[in-house]
């Protein structure tokens, strides 16, 4: 028998079937925002020694049911509140516990703001109609003022911002070496300007 | 002369398509690679708020999930438009959310549970005494790290 030469597939509708296929996935894609502001609750059960802090060391934060911002009981628009609290953390006005000055602060020196970043605490407190926008939005500014404070030791220890180093701590595809390397940086850092953010149960009306 | 002078030649030549399945492939692959296959149908409304401070958050195995927000527009009927919580497919209480976490803990391995992530996916319109009521829960099984996902971007649109 005479072999019969094979007769070549039509490739033509190869596009057809890829547009469908393609039409398919961009039906169905979300694209996930998988990135938020971490944070971490405090534990239920209080500790038991109540700790005392003195005026000064308290950044009192409230949002009331209007969505109105109060620091320090004064009326504050939001874009403001990222330098008050710059300008408190970084006042530097004093001694910590050990006994050791705020050497690398660089703020007023206000007798009647913090003593020093270790004890320095900001208490957020909301009202149960305080709209949640609002919240994140003051959150953010909070952390933003802690991040750029870091940022600038960071900077001025590491060349390198203390955001890009913690994002690059925390991925997973970072080399274990490197990632011993930026441990102890890291947590330095975060001694330096521990973020004590208190948040106290709301408020009921 | 008569080398450079052209052929007059009225018709246009065809456009090749040869290369389209190549294109057209190509997006087909990107699709492909960027999607991710929901796990949970949303029955709340959820537009989340826009914030720039934020980190990625975990693997995905280490993550639960809850999201809050006025109920959709389907199920308003049944559900009323008072924000409420879902946990995966379905609403749920507040005294559920404890039991949840423990039941979602107790699925991950050994030792990812230390580090677990919750996921407060809110919308931006909710009140706070539903996200506290959410928080006081968690803290009551213990599940300290939580993370508020939002969009990125100006913080400051968020008061508009």
């Amino acid at each position: 028998m005479a072999r019969r030469s094979i007769p070549e597939v039509n490739a033509g509708s190869m596009a057809d079937i890829a547009f469908l296929l393609l039409i398919f996935f961009l039906v169905t894609t979300t694209i996930e925002t998988d990135s938020g502001l971490d944070r971490k609750l405090p534990p239920l059960e209080p500790p038991d020694t109540d700790v005392i802090i003195k005026e000064r060391n308290l950044l009192q934060v409230v949002i009331n049911k209007n969505n109105q911002l109060l620091v320090k009981d004064e009326l504050t628009e939001l874009k403001d509140l990222r330098k008050a609290a710059v300008a408190f953390l970084d006042n530097g006005g004093g001694l910590n516990d050990k006994g050791e000055p705020c050497d690398y602060c660089q703020g007023a020196k206000d007798p009647k703001s913090s003593v020093h970043p270790e004890k320095a605490v900001i208490s957020l407190q909301n009202d149960r109609e305080t709209k949640y926008s609002t919240y994140i939005a003051v959150q953010n500014e909070l952390v933003a003022a802690y991040n750029e404070l870091r940022n600038r030791e960071s900077q001025r220890l590491y060349k390198m911002d203390f955001t890009e180093m913690q994002a690059l701590f925390s991925d997973p595809k970072t080399p274990d070496e490197q990632r011993e390397k930026l441990r102890p940086r890291v947590e330095r850092i975060q001694k330096m300007y521990p973020q004590i953010l208190s948040e106290a149960e709301p408020k009921k009306n | 002369m008569a080398k450079f002078t052209k052929k007059k030649n009225g018709e246009l030549p065809a456009v090749s398509t040869a290369s389209l399945p190549d294109i057209v492939f190509m997006l087909l692959f990107f699709f492909m690679t960027v999607t991710t296959m929901k796990d949970d149908t949303l029955m709340v409304d959820n537009t989340l708020p826009i914030a720039d401070q934020t980190q990625k958050l975990d693997k995905k195995d280490r993550v639960v999930y809850i999201y809050a927000g006025k109920p959709h527009e389907r199920y308003r009927s049944k559900y009323g438009s008072q924000a409420r919580i879902q946990l995966n497919d379905k609403f749920a209480d507040v005294d559920e959310v404890a039991p949840y976490i423990l039941a979602e803990k107790a699925k991950m391995r050994q030792e990812l549970q230390p580090l677990m992530t919750t996921a407060l996916k809110v919308d931006k319109e909710t009140n706070m005494g539903l996200i506290s009521d959410i928080k006081q829960e968690l803290r009551k099984v213990n599940a300290l790290k939580v993370n508020y996902t939002t969009k990125e971007g100006d913080a400051m649109r968020n008061i508009e």
